[in-house]
């Protein structure tokens, strides 16, 4: 793990010095970056920062689309010895209702991927972690399932795997004793594809970069905006929602 | 009195080094490894650096994944299984467990590890097969092949 730290440091330091001397040889306008698929065998920067923006007024089905979708690409929520609250979630919907007006509605919570993440912060061991480019995981070879993520998590957006799992899917390890949410489907986006909620959403969930100001979904956030959940916590989610 | 004390330790060494052989009269978990040996060839590394050091190349690699998003497909765990497990036998996924949870012979890494006694935890979270999918909806080939 501190290996893996020093070489982000050192990367970081890399990348920054980098930027800085090509901004002075390229003129602004030619500095486009685009959403594709970065070659396997290099690593991933900051220069990106993946985000997703969810529109709960197109989303179908109050945003049960998405939780299957993910079941399916994932495999979670399949525990058949956990009781209800033990059972996966990796994406649930919550609806809010507001009690003067009784005006409520229903969206989809998953992981808010932070950038500064509480999850990240508390834990003991270095498990949870926020990739340069923004996505904020668990590396389970070295969770020990102490859950202190789960309770720093304002999202409840996290779970513990309470018993064996068998028939992983193989881009999917999920395993008893480690925690586990959404991992902004960093497999399909290592390749250059979208998440798979994004994909079954009929368009209301665009993905892209937040660090390029030419992708979609800076564009739309710029032009119509999009709220964080608990933006009071400042934590600078890459999750945003409209219609809420 | 002396000799007795004697007598009665030296029984009881005896009785706990039996304790300790009980198992070894068993034979040798059977070694099935036809699937390594046309694989061979194909591998990333001769099969004597692969015996020695395959621990080492994937927990290298899975460092580089998980933290950097390096998906190189060389000393990637998904590759050694796409490799060297079949998608399927007798319209099953082979699984590194068998029904009775005993590791399974039929199962390349299996095999060995049962052979030498040495704990398997991989498979505890990753897929121990191709399609990593239940019989039911088994996606073999296509896409969990990427
Ligand atoms: S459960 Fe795992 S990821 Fe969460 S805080 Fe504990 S060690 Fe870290």
């Amino acid at each position: 793990m501190s290996k893996n730290n020093i070489d982000a440091y050192r990367r970081k330091f890399l990348v920054g010095t980098g930027v800085a001397a090509a901004a002075v040889t390229v003129a602004p306008g030619l500095l486009l970056r685009q959403a594709q698929a970065k070659p396997a065998d290099e690593a991933v920067t900051d220069k990106v920062r993946w985000g997703m923006l969810i529109d709960i007024d197109n989303l179908p089905n109050g945003g049960q689309g998405v939780v299957d979708a993910c079941k399916k690409e994932h495999g979670w929520g399949n525990e058949t010895h956990s009781n209800d609250k033990q059972k996966t979630h990796w994406v649930r919907t919550v609806k809010v209702t507001e009690k003067l007006t009784k005006h409520s509605f229903q969206l989809p919570v998953m992981c808010q991927h932070c950038e500064t993440a509480p999850c990240a912060d508390v834990c003991p061991t270095g498990a949870s972690f926020k990739r340069a480019d923004g996505i904020v995981l668990v590396d389970k070879h070295i969770c020990i399932g102490c859950r202190y993520c789960m309770m720093a998590c304002p999202y409840k957006a996290r779970s513990l795997v309470h018993e064996a799992i068998y028939d992983q899917k193989p881009d999917s390890p999920r395993g008893k004793g480690t925690v586990e949410s959404c991992t902004m489907c960093v497999h399909r986006v290592d390749e250059g594809k979208q998440p798979a909620c994004v994909e079954s959403s009929g368009g209301a969930i665009v993905f892209g970069d937040l660090n390029d100001e030419n992708s979609e979904i800076s564009k739309v956030l710029k032009e119509k905006g999009g709220k964080q959940i608990r933006a009071d916590l400042g934590l600078n989610t890459g999750v945003r929602y409209q219609g809420i | 009195m002396f000799g007795k004390a004697q007598n009665i330790l030296a029984t009881m060494t005896l009785l706990a080094l039996a304790s300790l052989m009980v198992g070894c009269g068993e034979t040798a978990p059977e070694l099935k490894l036809e699937t390594a040996k046309a694989k061979t060839e194909h591998c990333v590394e001769p099969d004597d650096v692969m015996r020695r050091n395959h621990m080492d190349f994937i927990k290298h690699q899975r460092d580089e994944t998980v933290h950097n998003g390096i998906r190189t497909s060389k000393y990637s765990f998904k590759a050694c299984i796409n490799c060297h497990i079949p998608a399927e036998k007798d319209g099953k996924p082979v699984n590194y467990l068998t029904d009775d949870h005993k590791l399974n012979p039929e199962h390349f890494c299996a095999t060995c590890h049962a052979y030498v006694g040495v704990q398997l935890d991989c498979f505890e979270c990753h897929s121990d097969n191709p399609a990593g999918a239940a019989p039911a909806d088994a996606n073999h080939g296509g896409t969990a092949h990427e």
